[in-house]
């Protein structure tokens, strides 16, 4: 798996049953950051031309590369605009959530 | 040392897919996280990142969440760099191979309290690459002036009013202090230049010993610039030449990027709340201090 995904944190019932240490885990993730959007980011595949800048300057690597287009992990994009506002075709358009 | 053009450049087409820094709590549009995130994917799963208290640590290990797919850890403020010299050295011990040991702090963790031990790290040869993400201020605790804030910034500590004007100290010449010590390799980048750090970072993680970045990488947060602008701010900053891009190699400076014209700078500052309050003639003086600047790097430095 090249991005980790929300976990369950199973709460020890005994003192012994939780990790020593300040640090859980490698890539354990306890929640999404997906409720601090209020734009999400939505590419236009037929104006992208897979240039992957947004891919490289996305701050959380929430895109991906996905057979050849470019994809959004929407449980983790905070909604920034980086991504849309880099790419050179103005294929991403920032859409306001709806709640 | 091997140099980067007998290895294959990493680029977004061939850079791993896997993300290390996935997930974490760093506001929208955070540019350290940017630097974070880009560096750990050049240096790949096999990697040790220490990281002193700053916003990187807060924001990636908020139990039980560990935002962090490689092996990391928070070390105390002042002591990333003695954290980072004893994985090193303890990995060794330990007969592991094929691994490289990465430090990330911040400007206040780095040019600041961080010094010391930095200077030690590199005065022993430890087998580190240091990398400085530089957002310009104490952020984690809330916008406080470090040594890497530049004149005019207004910040907690050095508020705007009527007589003074923010911070009235300059940048420290952190490159320079490290350059110093005669490192094997130090450089400076910014995230506004994402293939430019990638290839340093590349580079520096060649290096069998110490190895020093300082990357430009911008906080919404902290400076009053709206969250898609993060990438492009720290991009105006070394056209306007207030940051600028260079590398120290076998005992030479080198500029990497040399403007015939720099952009504006007013246009540069006025951007960012943080600079908001800068008078004509504060704006000037920024202006002076900057081609002093580059008249001696430019004079003193051989370069392309
Ligand atoms: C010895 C010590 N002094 C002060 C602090 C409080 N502290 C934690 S993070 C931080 C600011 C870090 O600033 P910087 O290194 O620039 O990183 P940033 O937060 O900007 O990413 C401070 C002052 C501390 N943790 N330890
Ligand atoms: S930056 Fe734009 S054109 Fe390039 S890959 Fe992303 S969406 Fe496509
Ligand atoms: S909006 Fe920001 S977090 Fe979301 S995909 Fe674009 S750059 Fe990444
Ligand atoms: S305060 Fe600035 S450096 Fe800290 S997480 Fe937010 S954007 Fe990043
Ligand atoms: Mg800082």
């Amino acid at each position: 798996m090249s991005r980790p995904v929300k976990q369950n944190f199973i709460r020890p019932s005994h003192i012994e049953g939780f990790p020593v240490g300040p640090q859980f885990t490698a890539g354990h993730l306890a929640d999404t950051n997906a409720g601090w959007r209020t734009f999400r980011p939505v590419v236009n595949h037929d104006t992208c031309i897979y240039c992957l800048r947004c891919y490289l300057v996305c701050p959380d690597g929430t895109i991906f590369k996905d057979n050849g287009k470019i994809a959004v992990d929407y449980d983790y994009c905070k909604g920034c605009g980086v991504c849309a506002h880099e790419c050179p075709k103005n294929a991403i358009e920032m859409v306001k959530e709806q709640l | 040392m091997s140099s980067a053009n007998t290895l294959t450049r990493i680029t977004p087409k061939n850079i791993t897919d896997q993300e290390f820094f996935y997930g974490h709590k760093a506001c929208a549009g955070c540019g350290g996280s940017l630097a974070v995130r880009l560096a750990l994917k050049v240096l790949g799963e096999r990697t040790y990142a220490a990281f002193p208290a700053g916003c990187m640590a807060a924001v990636g290990f908020i139990y039980p969440q560990m935002a962090f797919t490689n092996n990391a850890i928070i070390t105390t403020f002042p002591g990333v760099a003695s954290m980072a010299s004893g994985i090193a050295v303890g990995a060794k011990a330990l007969g592991i191979q094929n691994f490289k040991t990465v430090a990330f702090a911040g400007d206040g963790g780095t040019a600041d309290i961080g010094l010391q031990a930095l200077s030690g790290m590199i005065d022993r040869g430890d087998d580190v690459l240091y990398i400085c993400y530089d957002n310009e201020a104490y952020m984690n605790t809330g916008i406080q002036k470090s040594g890497l804030t530049p004149f005019g910034t207004q910040t907690t500590t050095t508020p705007a009013g009527k007589n003074i004007h923010g911070s009235k100290t300059q940048k420290k010449n952190l490159f320079e202090i490290i350059a110093a010590h005669d490192i094997p390799y130090a450089a400076t980048a910014s995230i506004g230049y994402p293939q430019d750090y990638i290839d340093k970072v590349q580079k520096a993680a060649q290096v069998k010993g110490p190895a020093f970045i300082h990357v430009y990488a911008s906080c919404p947060t902290g400076w009053g610039t709206p969250t898609e602008t993060s990438v492009e701010i720290a991009k105006e900053a070394v056209d306007c030449g207030l940051f600028f891009l260079a590398e120290y190699e076998n005992g030479d400076y080198r500029l990497t990027r040399n403007p015939k014209q720099f952009a504006s700078v007013a246009d540069y500052l006025k951007k960012q709340g943080r600079f908001k309050h800068l008078s004509d003639a504060d704006i000037a003086s920024i202006e002076a201090h900057r081609d002093h600047k580059w008249e001696r790097m430019r004079r003193m430095w051989n370069h392309q």
